[in-house]
Parts: structure tokens; C-alpha cells; sequence
């Protein structure tokens, strides 16, 4: 991907990961340089297995990893560079945002005043300030990812492993989200993100690698592709208080093609061809008194999206 | 690398890092209310019984009572109460945070997975010293309550009262920190606790029938060798009968071998366990 020197960069070289006989992910030869790449690829692709391998959750079967010059074998100085916002959505029990993050710290062998001093940092940064000494488990999906991130981002590392970070984020945080991920990018780190979708990345990626079923099938600059898939319709899942309010005032909009009621009564699926500007439009939307609770892609289509991406390309086996 | 030039002082602030976090998990955890019911239920007994004798007007007879509670120190408190009290608290500390899926919380700190293993078995001991010694000290105030004053007085000034009362905290300990370092590798080792539950609580019952070396493989061996007061003796246990087998050591431990073979059998245990490389696999569980 890049001639970046080996210890500026994220290599991996013929890396295979076999859970039992289940595939994660096989023969992967990346070096993911400086600046955000995205790891795209339909739910099974191997996202999170590679996520896991570089951060040494998991071992490789057969290759070799290194982040940075460092091996994932060695956590005590892998971490030191390193933060991860994983994509389980489960934390230790009873402990408030807080002491998510201050306890994180404290594990780095951190002092009372540093932990503290970092952990109120890290958390004015994702915004969640005024629900910090609240229980994680009174939190919302999104203030759950935004506690995540503060815990990744906590000790400033110089690479930032994100596993679905945009997961259920409502419109305005998720525009805060991002722009935080850019500013991050511009201090020179280094910005893994995965998503199921390319068009949730694309706006901030530098670089795209996709994935299908445990195979790196492309990589390279993310504006190739872009233009591409502009035209194809994605469908996306708001949920909401006024799905009907929201339906009649995103159908005046020329990209969308298809709103209708979610069967439940508490949603609305969104068809749109430019998803850029239909998630602008729920950004106003958001100020104008419709409480959005959360917005995803729904998966049918991101399937067919991620089909219509790599077409009916066979990957190199 | 040098010993002195290992980060010490970063280990242990990491150590008293996990310990701060398991702690409060581990003493206050819901799921581990039966633990505590099997570690107090022998003081709710002798309460119940001093209450009674002390209604009724009887009089015990204090030697008896201390071999009573010999009695039920080893066969029901060390082999039952403290084993599957281990069992609950050890094996819980890895495998209820794979069950959970919290355990990658620890393993993204830049910690040596080691450290955190000796932070967790401290936590672990922690807990499980402050209840079960905690049980051992108030079912001897429970037992003897019925007592006058002077006579206990006189068991803990002029007898060896103290000593068997020190005794019997020190067993309590060492069962724990011995029971604990099994568990904590079998939790390590194994998806399923109910397999390595079994083996070792038939290896421990049978270990007194076993030749000498073997016997020595146990942790109750130097448990029953530390025991102040030997149970065939109080028991009045006949010798060649099974529970006798069970409960004496042909070639006891002198104290030293006992406490030392049992904090070496630990150490191995801990030692092994931190050998396996653990992986986040929530999937599969």
C-alpha cells in the first residue's frame, strides 16, 4: 500500500488466522501507512479478526504482525502507543464512565492526579462530561461508544484502532465524532476504522481496504471507489419519535428515493443514492425538535452495497 | 535482564491497580452470596447450639467442643466450604470475565499478561481470606460463647488457646491461598469448571489413601498436617476405618514443609498458568 518505513507503519505479512476451522481471516499482506484507513467489508469479512490480530487479542495462526516496530506480543509496550475502541459492547460491572476511563489509566501504572487529570480530559473530548459519574449501565448505545473512544484515546496514543466507532451515534455526535477523528489524523496518528459500510467512512478515509469473507479483495485510495457507488441506493434504519414527521420532511429531498415506516412504528428506512448529504439533512433535521435516537445502515442492503463494491470479483485464494 | 532492573515499582502499582478493580467485584458480587452462606453456615450452627445449651442451662465440656470443632474444621469447613468456596471466587476471575466479556478491558492496558495474573489471584485472596478467616475466628467465638469468661480467658492466657486460634486462621489461610492458585489455573485452562471441580475434589478425598509421594501432591495434605488438633484423636474415629484414612497423615509435615510445600505448589501452579497464552474468543464461549 505504501513504502512508509516498518516502524512508521501497520504490517502485516501473510497473516492467517483459523478459529478452529472457521476462517478469520487468511494470507494477509498489508502496511497500513499514517492518516485513516478504512477496513470495509460485510459483517464475517474479517474486520475485527484483523483488528484483533494487530492488537493482539488474538494470535495469529500463521505470519507475522507488527505495529509500529512492535509486536502485539508485548502488550506492556503495545498499549502504550495503542488504543482500541473494540466493537463489544460490554464493560466491567459497576463502574460509572468515570472510572471506566480513570481505572484504564490506573492500569497503566498511572498516578492518581495523571489518571484523573487524563481520564477528564479524554472524556471532554467525546463530550460526555455531564454523564461521567453516571453507571455505564444507565447509558445510551451511543454515550456507550463515546465512553469506548474516551477509553481509546485516553493516553493519547499514535495509533487508534476503532472497530465500528460510528455504531449508533445519533447525527449530530456522529458529525462531532468524526471531526475528532480528523483532528486526530492531522496530529500524524495513525487511524484504523472499520465499518461495514463505505459510506460512513469515505468522507475521512485516506485509504480503503476491502474485505470479503477473511480476504483482503482491494485496497487503496478510498475516491476511486467513491464516485462508483454514488449512484447505488443505500438503505439506512432512523430511529426516532416522529417517524412520520421525519418521513415528510426527508422525502422532499431529490437523492432520496424510498422512506417508509418501519414496521415497528418507531423507526424509518431510508432509500437514498447520497448518503453524504441525507445525513447533513438529518443534522438539521435534528435541530428542528425530531429526536433521532440513532441511525444505522440497515443490513440487507449494506450487503448488496458491499456486493455491488467489489462486484463479483473472486478473491485471490 | 538483571532482577534489579526489572520495573518493580510499575507492577506493583499495576497489581494494586487490579486488585482496587477485582475486589470490590469479587467480595460484593450477587452471584457469589452462596459463598458466603457456605463459609458462615458452621457459625450459624454453633451459635444455635450455644443459644441452646446456654437456654437449656447445660454445661459443655470445653475439651470436647475443641475437638468438635476439629472435627468439622476439617472434614466440612477445609474440604467442603473453603474448596468450593475457592472454586466460586478463583475460578470466577478469568472465566466470569470471559462469560461477562469484559476481559479485554484488561488486556488493552499495556500490562504483561503475568502481572495481571498475580493481580487477579491477589484480589482473588483477598476476598477469600477476609471471609473465610473471618468465618474461622467468629465460629470459635460462636462455639466457646457459652462458656464463662474466666474459662476462655484461661484456654487463651494459659493454655494453647491462642496458638490453636492462630493455628486455625493460618490453615484457613494457606487452604485458601493453595485451593486459589488451583482454581485461578483450572479457570485459565479450562471452558468447562465443573471437570477440573471434580477431579481435583476426588483427588483431594483420596489423596489419603494414596502412597506418600502422591499424598504430597495435595493441597489438604499440608492442610491436615497444620491442623493443631488431629480428628481420629477428638473424633473418636476409629483408626482403620475410612473416614480415619480420609482424615489422618500417616508421615505428617513438620510445619515448615507444610507451609512451605504449600506456598511452592502455588507458586508452580500460578507459574504454569501464565504460560498459556490467552486470547479474546467471546464467540465460542
Amino acid at each position: 500500500m505504501n513504502d512508509v518505513a516498518p516502524d512508521k507503519s501497520i504490517v502485516f505479512e501473510d497473516v492467517s488466522k483459523f478459529y478452529g476451522e472457521v476462517l478469520g481471516v487468511n494470507r494477509v499482506n498489508l502496511s497500513i501507512p499514517p492518516g485513516i484507513t478504512s477496513l470495509v467489508g460485510p459483517n464475517g469479512s474479517g474486520k475485527t479478526t484483523l483488528m484483533n490480530l494487530m492488537t493482539g487479542l488474538v494470535e495469529p495462526t500463521r505470519g507475522r504482525i507488527s505495529v509500529l516496530g512492535l509486536s502485539p506480543r508485548q502488550p506492556e509496550q503495545l498499549f502504550r502507543q495503542v488504543g482500541y475502541c473494540t466493537q463489544y459492547d460490554s464493560f466491567p460491572r459497576g463502574l460509572t464512565g468515570y472510572q471506566f476511563v480513570y481505572s484504564y489509566l490506573r492500569l497503566f501504572g498511572c498516578g492518581h492526579a495523571k489518571a484523573n487529570e487524563l481520564a477528564v480530559q479524554a472524556i471532554d473530548r467525546v463530550s460526555l462530561g455531564e454523564a461521567a459519574q453516571r453507571s455505564i449501565a444507565s447509558y445510551s448505545k451511543g454515550m456507550r461508544q463515546r465512553i469506548k473512544l474516551a477509553q481509546a484515546i485516553c493516553h493519547n496514543p499514535a495509533v487508534l484502532v476503532l472497530d465500528e466507532p460510528l455504531n449508533g451515534l445519533d447525527p449530530l455526535i456522529r458529525a462531532e465524532t468524526i471531526a475528532l477523528f480528523r483532528a486526530l489524523a492531522e496530529q500524524g496518528l495513525h487511524l484504523i476504522i472499520s465499518s461495514h459500510v463505505l459510506h460512513e467512512v469515505d468522507v475521512i478515509s485516506d485509504e480503503v481496504v476491502l474485505l470479503s469473507n477473511g480476504y483482503v479483495v482491494a485496497e487503496g485510495e478510498i475516491r476511486g471507489v467513491r464516485d462508483e457507488i454514488q449512484e447505488h441506493p443505500m438503505q439506512i434504519l432512523i430511529r426516532c419519535n416522529k417517524p412520520g414527521a421525519l418521513a415528510s420532511q426527508v422525502f422532499l429531498e431529490d437523492y432520496v428515493v424510498e422512506a417508509r415506516l418501519h414496521r415497528d412504528g418507531m423507526g424509518l428506512l431510508v432509500k437514498t443514492r447520497d448518503a453524504d448529504r441525507f445525513y447533513l439533512l438529518l443534522n438539521r433535521i435534528a435541530q428542528n425538535g425530531i429526536d433521532i435516537e440513532s441511525v444505522a445502515p440497515a443490513d440487507d442492503d449494506v450487503l448488496s452495497v458491499y456486493e455491488y463494491l467489489i462486484g463479483t470479483e473472486e478473491p485471490a485464494k | 535482564m538483571s532482577l534489579h532492573k526489572l520495573p518493580w515499582a510499575l507492577w506493583r502499582r499495576q497489581i494494586v491497580a487490579v486488585v482496587r478493580l477485582e475486589l470490590k467485584k469479587t467480595l460484593f458480587a450477587r452471584r457469589g452470596l452462596w459463598i458466603y452462606f457456605l463459609a458462615f453456615a458452621p457459625v450459624l450452627l454453633y451459635a444455635a447450639r450455644s443459644f441452646f445449651l446456654i437456654k437449656t442451662g447445660r454445661r459443655g465440656n470445653f475439651g470436647e467442643d475443641t475437638q468438635l470443632f476439629a472435627g468439622v474444621f476439617q472434614f466440612f469447613y477445609l474440604r467442603l466450604a473453603i474448596f468450593f468456596g475457592c472454586v466460586g471466587i478463583f475460578m470466577n476471575l478469568f472465566r466470569g470475565e470471559v462469560l461477562d466479556k469484559s476481559l479485554h478491558y484488561y488486556f488493552l492496558a499495556p500490562m504483561r499478561r503475568e502481572v495481571l495474573l498475580v493481580g487477579k489471584y491477589l484480589s482473588g485472596l483477598l476476598a477469600a481470606a477476609v471471609i473465610f478467616c473471618c468465618s474461622t475466628l467468629l465460629q470459635l467465638v460462636a462455639l466457646y460463647w457459652y462458656f464463662n469468661s474466666n474459662v476462655i480467658q484461661d484456654y487463651l492466657s494459659h493454655g494453647n488457646g491462642l496458638a490453636n486460634v492462630a493455628a486455625y486462621l493460618g490453615v484457613t489461610l494457606l487452604a485458601c491461598i493453595g485451593y486459589g492458585s488451583i482454581f485461578l489455573a483450572a479457570g485459565v485452562v479450562f471452558r468447562n469448571p465443573l471437570v477440573p471441580t471434580l477431579i481435583v475434589l476426588v483427588w483431594e478425598t483420596i489423596s489419603g489413601v494414596l502412597p506418600p509421594l502422591l499424598q504430597k501432591c495435595s493441597v489438604i495434605f499440608y492442610l491436615k498436617s497444620l491442623c493443631p488438633v488431629s480428628v481420629p484423636a477428638s473424633a473418636g474415629l476409629h483408626k482403620e476405618s475410612l473416614l480415619a484414612l480420609i482424615a489422618v497423615n500417616a508421615n505428617p509435615a513438620s510445619t515448615v514443609t507444610g507451609i512451605l510445600g504449600l506456598l511452592a505448589l502455588s507458586v508452580t501452579l500460578l507459574a504454569l498458568s501464565s504460560l498459556r497464552r490467552m486470547e479474546i474468543e467471546y464467540g465460542v464461549e
